[in-house]
């Protein structure tokens, strides 16, 4: 069995890659149809009252016994097989391969709900996380290939002539990737939570169990080859709701191409609920509220006093009156609820009005779905400034995700696995044409989950809600909720609150589908996760033992030490990974979208400019490098709120942020000085030795042979 | 040991370079020349507003069509000027 996953060894390449290629297909074609079988399967015992928790647990524990089964079949000691896979990776399976690495468990679940939520601005993330494929394409992934080596400090320090360059790609590597291993491992732990009913720290390190099976034994390989198996769920599992969905609401198998129209119907609804007058009753609520909180908030210990005596009030009135106990307890534990301190009651009160303040707006907050950028370049001073910034926020997002998606080390690896230039050509292709599938689907499923909200769900009678409502509420409030803040017996939009993980998760319950869908969808995130993380954690632990040790450190050891080092690495840094996860670190979020705009100002200037500029040396990468990501760390410590706090920066944000460009974006400005630096010093210093020289002119060619 | 490239694999090089600027070009056209006029490019598409459909579907298409012929071109152009691997 172990050599499902090896070439054949004739001596003929060609005819050997050929042999691979016919039996990957017949291995993977009885995966998929093995799959659909074992669905099917659970589907029926479903009807025959196989309980859901079993469901869940199944799907858990035969998912993560596939990939560990996957891991031991491909496990190995030799470097070329443990770093990049043997390099015979075919173009098609590379291509699923990346799809998985690349797609996080914030694609798969969190991508649809921030579609939901932000309509057209949310397409900034469509078009930055596909069109960064671009960029690899054109100035990466072939010239990489050519260079053929294991990592891409790999390529900073030959390129750049010695060890700091190579240091500095070290650290920028693992800057970029841990905090983005950290949120794989939360998504991990979330998901098996709500598959299995599990505590999150259990769900944290059985998820973390499922990555090291996969990467500890047998590294790239392994990580391949689990990756694609990786893939064909996670895409089977995002596609059946979605078609479901659109079968239902119009007979038609691809929303895809059709949900235009529905898109339509959104937003005459949404100008209806602008003008309603119970909405606006809603929102005059909530606004009270926070004008309530605001007045409170400006004398606290004064206002922390006179809730205090009234709860206390309240009690005594309740007892001396004999009350139920039901209701004595109410009271008791509202008293319980009142702030101990003013410092608790100022965060506890300004977090309130925050709240409520979005909730006053129209249509609960959210921008309408297809409006371009807020503001009205058309309005007064103000509203042309709004729209000003919104549009130059949207774009300077879409650069910022593409050009750290073209820089992210774990991707860029993946083209050092291929058999050849042309096919790892090809194979940037094959990747965005299975990330394509998904990421043009979910604008769809958000269109589809809306529309179904806004005709069933929004003013329909608090006892006529679909079942799915109120499951959800039960299952995870901050999900979803709602309350009839009005009291008028009708659901209201601005009476919803909602999560925007829930568009994912809850699509098979809105289409009606059994609870054998649903798991298979949280299986699908599943596989998104894990597969994401382990060409994280890969690219971490191979930076430490491959760059760190085995080429600075003991460049004389033998291949068995530098992969067993390799391998002890991954579990250290596994494990650091998996603790961090486990403390739930608030601003995750904010890191993972950070770690593409330091990818982006550290490495895409050096890379391109040292294929594609002969006179780029050393000394200008290693200004560049640090300048780019200097400035980018710069930017956002001084204008993002969790930052600043840890840097105690006091003055205003809106003193420091340049142009009103938001911190997420601030490769923007990391970027073109890193390439502007980069140029300045390499004209200031020498130019590279003449084998660097060459070294270039091999890249650029597929096969240089002397003139 | 100085490499010294013949001029036919100096005109493979220019040649990559064209092509490469001419598709950067259609790709920044694509992104941030409909991202920035998204407001005026309003008009219904197939039922979509143009500039919403070209973020959710149009410009993804275009990535993928142009990636898989600046594959195809090259792998050509590798044979035609004699640099493809394997010769």
């Amino acid at each position: 069995m172990a050599s499902i996953f090896a070439a054949g060894e004739s001596g003929n390449a060609a005819a050997d890659h050929a042999a691979f290629k016919k039996q990957l297909n017949k291995v993977y074609g009885w995966y998929i149809g093995g799959f659909i079988i074992f669905v099917i399967v659970l589907g029926l015992l479903e009807q025959m009252g196989l309980p859901r928790s079993w469901i869940g647990i199944i799907f858990l524990l035969a998912t993560i016994g596939l990939y560990a089964g996957i891991g031991i079949m491909s496990r190995t000691t030799e470097a070329a097989e443990y770093y990049v896979a043997g390099r015979r990776v075919p173009a098609m399976y590379n291509g699923m391969a990346t799809g998985a690495d690349w797609m996080s468990a914030a694609s798969f679940i969190g991508m649809a709900g921030t579609l939901y939520l932000t309509g057209y601005g949310g397409l900034a993330f469509i078009m930055g996380w596909t069109g960064g494929y671009c960029l690899v394409a054109f100035f990466l992934a072939p010239y990489l290939r050519k260079f053929g080596q294991f990592t891409i400090p790999d390529f900073l320090g030959a390129r750049y002539e010695g060890n700091l360059p190579r240091l500095i790609g070290i650290f920028a590597a693992i800057l970029c990737s841990f905090t983005y291993v950290v949120a794989q491992i939360v998504g991990v732990g979330i998901i098996t939570a709500r598959l299995t009913g599990l505590a999150f720290e259990i769900g944290v390190f059985l998820g973390l169990a499922g990555i090291l099976v996969c990467s500890f034994l047998g590294g790239m390989r392994a990580v391949t080859w689990t990756q694609v198996a990786q893939y064909i769920i996670l895409i089977i599992a995002y596609m059946i709701p979605v078609i479901w969905l659109g079968v239902q609401q119009s007979g038609m198998p691809i929303p895809q191409l059709a949900y235009g129209h529905k898109l339509q119907t959104i937003s005459q609804i949404e100008e209806k609920l602008i003008n309603d007058p119970k909405e606006k009753e809603v929102q005059a609520i909530f606004k009270a509220r926070a004008d309530e909180l605001s007045a409170k908030l400006k004398d606290v210990p004064a206002a922390l006093a006179a809730d205090k005596a009234a709860a206390q009030k309240r009690v005594a009135d309740l007892k001396a009156a004999n009350a139920p106990a039901a209701e004595v307890q109410a009271a008791e534990a509202a008293l319980a609820a009142v702030p101990a301190n003013a410092e608790d009651a100022t965060r506890a009160w300004t977090a309130a009005r925050t709240d409520n303040t979005a909730r006053a707006r129209p249509l609960g907050g959210m921008p309408r779905h297809a409006q371009q950028f807020a503001g009205n370049p058309d309005g007064d001073a103000a509203a042309q400034k709004t729209f000003n910034e919104s549009r130059r926020n949207f774009l300077a997002l879409i650069f910022c995700l593409m050009v750290g998606t073209a820089a992210l080390p774990h991707i860029l690896v993946r083209y050092y696995t291929t058999p050849s230039v042309k096919e790892a050509r090809d194979s940037v292709t094959w990747s965005l044409f299975f990330i394509f599938l998904l990421y043009f689907t979910a604008p769809a499923l958000a269109v589809l989950v809306k529309f179904e909200m806004f005709n069933f769900v929004v003013g329909t009678p608090f006892a006529n809600l679909p079942a799915w409502v109120a499951n959800w509420q039960q299952v995870d409030p901050t999900l979803l909720s709602v309350t009839d803040v009005n009291k008028d017996g009708i659901l209201q939009l601005g009476e919803i609150k909602i999560g925007g993980d829930i568009i994912v998760l809850a699509t098979p319950e809105i289409g009606g589908l059994p609870y054998v869908i649903s798991g298979l969808v949280a299986a699908g995130g599943l596989a998104a996760a894990l597969s994401t993380a382990d060409g994280l954690l890969l690219t971490i632990a191979n930076a430490l033992s491959h760059d760190l040790y085995y080429k600075m450190i003991d460049p004389n050891a033998t291949t068995s030490r530098r992969v067993g080092v390799s391998k002890a690495l991954l579990l250290v840094v596994a494990l650091a990974a998996a603790y961090v996860a486990s403390l739930k670190p608030a601003d995750i979020l904010f890191l993972v979208s950070a770690a593409f705009s330091f990818a982006a100002a550290a490495f895409f200037p050096a890379l391109t400019l040292g294929i594609f500029w002969k006179r780029a040396n050393k000394w200008g990468a290693v200004v560049g490098m640090i300048g780019g990501l200097a400035i980018t760390f710069y930017y956002m410590a001084t204008t993002q709120p969790w930052l600043r706090g840890l840097f105690g920066v006091t003055s205003p944000i809106a003193e420091n942020t340049w142009w009103a460009i938001q911190p997420i974006s601030a490769g923007l400005f990391g970027v073109p000085i890193g390439f502007f630096l980069i140029i300045v010093v390499s004209l200031l210093t020498g130019a590279p030795r003449q084998d660097t020289q060459d070294l270039v002119e091999h890249v650029r060619y597929p096969n240089l042979k002397a003139a | 040991m100085t490499l010294t490239l013949s001029e036919r694999q100096r005109e493979y090089w220019r040649k990559n370079l064209r092509i490469t600027a001419v598709l950067m070009v259609i790709w920044f056209l694509v992104t941030f020349g409909v991202g920035y006029f998204a407001r005026d490019l309003n008009f219904t598409f197939f039922g979509w507003p143009f500039s919403f459909w070209v973020g959710g579907q149009g410009a993804l298409i275009i990535y993928v069509l142009m990636i898989w012929y600046y594959a195809r071109t090259m792998n050509r152009l590798d044979q035609e000027f004699g640099v493809a691997e394997g010769e």
